[in-house]
């Protein structure tokens, strides 16, 4: 076990190999409850939710859930969230652990708004199960058809009779559902899960597979690819994003980026060389400092090893041969294509 | 589970002396925490390692780790295995997944480190 931002998380259950696998091509069952929630509730919740986010929640219909961004002024990332549309005055948000109380905070700051904000993380615990064959798990405890529910949807019903939020969303690149439920009801139906899974080959999975399965499929995570220095035009998230959508708190910031241009992206390498370019290492060009690793390790799918760095965007383009000092050996790289794993439909 | 025969130090390493030579490796319980094991770095033969300095790593899917040399000398041998399936430090670390052999140059000094008892003691009040 380690100490999560305060929380006692098994890094693996059994095997991490395992576990990753487990999730490729069959099902796996993490408990996340570790991941914080905020509401935003009120006559204005929209304005406000869409003045604190880079993404633009009117588009969002009831049920519908989009992945977003909380910036500062400056353009650098408070966090990066979830936000559901609940119903026209209620919009729920998934936040990182150890973001919770600062989101919260820096919500409440910019809340001029007939809103009402919530850090309501006590009262959710979140289990994600995640795989190809999540659905036919998951289905065997609930009423609520879930072939229907589409990609990044939700809808509130029951799992085992406790009152529940499932969402098709994930932070794997499997298919997969998310769901909030009462933290009574959270060990039960973690049991109940497992059962329900047993004949699918589940495994339990820890922060371990969870991090190498978001690896592979080139998802971002706080305080490696994105943090307050980085902005989501660095970060490849330009995709949420909405400049169009109205003012916004980082807007003025990203405009100017926008329009002066970003000197570092974040790429995908693989390596060439015998070594591990882990997270915090730097990263060379011709024997001079160009950036840095965000994050990196195996990749257990695909049997190589992986990971993403930061580069100059004159040198970051796909195929160039970089080095990666391994514990102070230059480790040649060559920066490829993300993600390193697509899942096919 | 820890083998009696041999001595233990507190980063989880253990030796196993005969006459002047001593094998050292990685503890069950160390295996254990890295997890799933992918790369293992380990010093030539012919290098001359002092007792407690790092020699070496041990990189596991999740982290890497540095291998503390038990006793001091020099490698005589090098578990040529491990290259190629570095997995048998996860299934048999007090076996087939020895690390390196030494030419002990200062024989007293694996009577001092932890007997198996002692590790067991260690690993149990360091993982509560």
């Amino acid at each position: 076990m380690i100490d999560f931002g305060g929380w006692d998380m098994p890094v693996q259950y059994a095997s991490l190999l395992e576990e990753h696998h487990a999730v490729r091509q069959r099902v796996g069952l993490f408990d996340v409850s570790h991941m914080g929630e905020i509401e935003v509730r009120g006559k204005e919740a929209l304005r406000l939710v869409n003045y604190v986010t880079t993404n633009d929640a009117s588009r969002l219909r009831i049920g519908q859930a989009q992945y977003s961004g909380l910036l500062y002024e400056h353009g650098g990332f408070v966090d990066d969230i979830l936000v559901h549309k609940v119903a026209d005055d209620d919009y729920f948000l998934c936040v990182n652990a150890s973001n919770q109380d600062k989101d919260y905070q820096h919500i409440l700051t910019y809340n001029r708004f007939d809103a009402t904000v919530e850090n309501a993380g006590g009262r959710y615990a979140q289990l994600a199960v995640q795989g190809p064959l999540a659905l036919d798990t998951l289905q065997k405890l609930t009423p609520v058809p879930l072939e229907p529910l589409r990609y990044y949807h939700f809808v509130d019903g029951a799992v085992s009779g406790a009152p529940a939020r499932i969402a098709r969303t994930g932070y794997t690149g499997e298919d997969g559902f998310e769901i909030y439920l009462p933290p009574a009801d959270a060990a039960r139906i973690w049991d109940e899960i497992l059962t329900a899974g047993a004949e699918f080959g589940i495994k339990p999975c820890g922060l371990g597979a969870r991090n190498t399965l978001r690896l592979e499929a080139a998802m971002a995570l706080y305080d490696h690819e994105i943090h307050a220095s980085i902005t989501p035009w660095e970060a490849g998230l330009g995709w949420i994003v909405k400049m169009d959508k109205g003012e916004f708190v980082g807007r003025q910031a990203l405009a100017f980026q926008k329009d002066r241009g970003i000197m570092r992206k974040l790429v995908g390498f693989e390596m060439a060389g015998r070594g591990i370019g882990r997270d915090g290492y730097e990263v060379c060009i011709k024997g001079m400092g160009a950036g840095w690793v965000t994050s990196g390790g195996p990749s257990p799918t695909q049997n190589k090893n992986i990971g993403l760095c930061y580069l100059p965007c004159a040198n970051a383009e796909t195929g160039r041969s970089i080095q990666i000092m391994v514990r102070g050996q230059a480790v040649d790289a060559v920066t490829v294509p993300t993600p390193f794993y697509k899942r096919t439909k | 589970m820890d083998p009696e025969n041999l001595r233990y130090t507190k980063e989880h390493e253990w030796v196993r002396v005969e006459g002047d030579t001593g094998t050292i490796g990685i503890t069950f319980h160390a295996q254990k925490e890295l997890g799933d094991i992918v790369y293992v770095d380990l010093p030539k033969p012919g290098t001359l390692l002092q007792q407690n300095k790092t020699i070496g790593s041990v990189e596991s899917v999740k982290a890497v780790s540095d291998i503390f040399t038990p006793v001091s000398g020099e490698v005589v041998e090098v578990n040529a295995t491990l290259a190629e399936s570095p997995e048998i430090l996860n299934k048999d670390p007090y076996g087939s997944g020895w690390l390196v052999k030494i030419k002990l140059s200062e024989p007293g000094e694996a009577g001092k480190l932890l007997t198996a008892a002692e590790y067991q003691a260690f690993v149990g009040t360091e993982s509560s």
